[in-house]
């Protein structure tokens, strides 16, 4: 499979307001199996995710981990918290926490996830399906605003994987997203794996939430494997990436514009090695001119 | 339906303990909220939801707690796992604080120990204790030249992320034996998880001849415990509760079988290894 769409010159490449003006490439997610071949190796990465949470500590050694990163790679923060859909108010403290850590990684732009998962101060750390209902949107929208101006970074929502949908839903997931977007003015994070997911489970066309995405708002995309059961898919992100994914990527992209990527693999997570190399895999779809460079050991690049 | 009333109902229904088959409650009523599919009715629907959350929550104290785990069984652990959640369900951001208040509940709940009551309470305050020790906050530690003006009305504290232990049970020695996967806590992004496989032999020791004192600490972000004297361990102790260091070192002899002098000498011997490693640091103002 190669990409048969338009070329898209580094000038042209969709760095927006949403994702700080950058041009990332292709990143990949750290995860703890991997900080000693990292740290050994020191192999060339465009770019590494990190899940916020994990670096919110008050010290010790992730703390540690996190600093040795930063000297040598550029760092975006995912979190897995910040419940923007959830309707009870922002969580100040864990904001202060997320600002000590936006400062020390100078992350250009973070993401979080488009949906609920906390209520009455009880967590269910997870990433639980909205109503798409329009009193939904102006609440989460809201509290993106709060959240970007607390923290004065660019903020770009992250579309879930669902399982369940409700009946007091009001407009389809793609019309949620755009109207939180607008509402909120902030970026996307568009998860391609996770369209795929849902579509899957709700019988939706994937490539109609595609085209209706809006291109100049997408900060970022990831893309993930996941496991079939029966009767339904689960987001596992403990396999390859599937070829209707990478499908689903290659039309984004054309849409889109070459935009920063990132494959996310966190159970039955493989050597340093096979997970680079999934992700590189993103780069068959991207214009010859914006192709990454095989890694090499920084020793051996001097 | 609003928001606040959907996500209310909808946690309270994924909240509650699964079945003994790993089911949705039949108390839960996703019927009114959630809709079905050609596939998959409402409750299998939440159901999906509840599993994860379930699962995402045992295997974080299953991680945690591999001593406890090692001491009572895992069938007993699993059993005490879903009782002590179903009480306290999560309050943070991170799922890290999950054990927070384990030692407190289990205290008077002999049922869940496995008949390793003391032993599983002595594990349970070192698992702790290792928790904070692991990524706890810290203060800016006071060095050899800090201690140079040492005088009795001078006050000084123990390192936050530092816990003190009396124990019954030599722990320490146990825990370090159990092996462990990752010392990390990780949270992964939006996968969904599925449950550890549970299996392993029950572990047991005698309970020691005299009380245990531990310090549980870091040193170059590594956990480590650290056994001390019973003086040490009460001098560390009162310069914790707020005394002075004149206070503490009185506080430190109470008791002590040592002579006066060697007192005086493992005094000075003490305070050089706290300083080294960082133990102590100026109280909070």
């Amino acid at each position: 499979m190669s990409f048969s769409g338009p070329s898209y010159p580094y000038s042209e490449m969709p760095a927006n307001p949403f994702n700080g003006f950058t041009e990332y490439g292709i990143g990949i997610g750290l995860r703890i199996p991997h900080y000693q071949h990292i740290f050994e190796h020191q192999p060339v990465v465009d770019w590494f995710e990190i899940i916020s949470e994990n670096f919110m500590a008050d010290g010790g050694r992730p703390m540690a981990v996190l600093d040795q990163i930063l000297e040598r790679y550029r760092v975006v923060q995912h979190g897995v918290s910040m419940y923007f859909g959830s309707a009870e108010k922002l969580n100040r403290d864990h904001l202060r926490r997320l600002k000590t850590l936006v400062k020390r990684t100078k992350t250009p732009w973070v993401t979080d996830h488009l949906c609920w998962g906390s209520v009455d101060g009880r967590y269910s750390h997870d990433l639980l399906p909205m109503p798409y209902t329009f009193e939904a949107a102006r609440i989460t929208a809201r509290k993106v605003r709060e959240a970007r101006d607390f923290l004065e970074v660019p903020i770009a929502v992250e579309n879930v994987s669902s399982y369940a949908e409700f009946h007091v839903s009001q407009m389809t997931e793609w019309e949620f997203l755009n109207e939180v977007v607008e509402r909120a003015d902030c970026g996307i994070l568009l998860d391609v794996n996770n369209i795929y997911v849902s579509s899957r489970n709700h019988n939706f066309d994937p490539y109609t939430y595609l085209d209706s995405v809006a291109p100049e708002r997408v900060a970022q995309i990831h893309i993930a494997g996941h496991s079939k059961f029966e009767k339904y898919i689960l987001d596992t992100h403990d396999h390859p990436v599937i070829d209707p994914v990478w499908k689903l990527y290659s039309h984004a992209i054309r849409r889109i514009g070459p935009t920063a990527t990132l494959l996310e693999w966190d159970d039955h997570i493989p050597s340093f090695d096979e997970v680079h190399r999934e992700a590189r895999k993103a780069g068959r779809y991207l214009p010859a001119s914006c192709e990454i460079p095989t890694p090499v050991p920084v020793e051996a690049a001097l | 339906m609003k928001l606040l009333e959907l996500q209310r109902r909808m946690a309270a229904d994924l909240m509650r303990p699964l079945t003994a088959r790993d089911n949705l409650s039949p108390k839960s009523k996703a019927g009114e909220y959630i809709t079905p599919n050609d596939r998959l009715t409402s409750r299998e629907r939440l159901e999906i939801y509840s599993r994860s959350y379930w699962y995402r929550i045992l295997d974080s104290l299953y991680d945690d707690f591999p001593g406890l785990r090692a001491i009572i069984g895992d069938e007993a652990f699993h059993r005490l796992s879903r009782a002590y959640l179903a009480a306290y369900p999560s309050e943070s951001y991170t799922m890290r604080n999950l054990g927070h208040a384990l030692e407190s509940w289990l205290r008077p709940r002999r049922q869940y120990t496995a008949g390793q009551h003391a032993l599983a309470l002595d594990m349970v305050r070192l698992e702790w204790a290792h928790i904070v020790a692991f990524d706890g906050p810290s203060a800016k530690p006071m060095g050899p030249e800090d201690l140079l003006e040492l005088g009795p009305a001078l006050r000084m504290t123990v390192q936050p992320y530092i816990t003190l232990l009396d124990l019954h049970y030599a722990v320490d020695d146990l825990r370090i034996a159990v092996s462990r996967k990752t010392d990390l806590h990780e949270t992964a992004s939006n996968a969904v998880t599925a449950p550890k496989h549970r299996a392993g032999k029950r572990r047991t020791i005698p309970r020691a001849k005299a009380k245990i004192h531990l310090a549980v600490h870091r040193f170059e972000d590594v956990v480590y415990y650290r056994r001390l004297e019973p003086e040490s361990f009460r001098i560390l102790t009162a310069l914790r509760c707020g005394e002075s260091i004149g206070q503490a070192i009185e506080r430190g002899f109470e008791g002590s079988l040592l002579s006066a002098d060697d007192y005086q000498a493992g005094i000075a011997q003490w305070f050089a290894v706290w300083a080294e490693l960082g133990w102590l640091c100026k109280p909070p103002s």
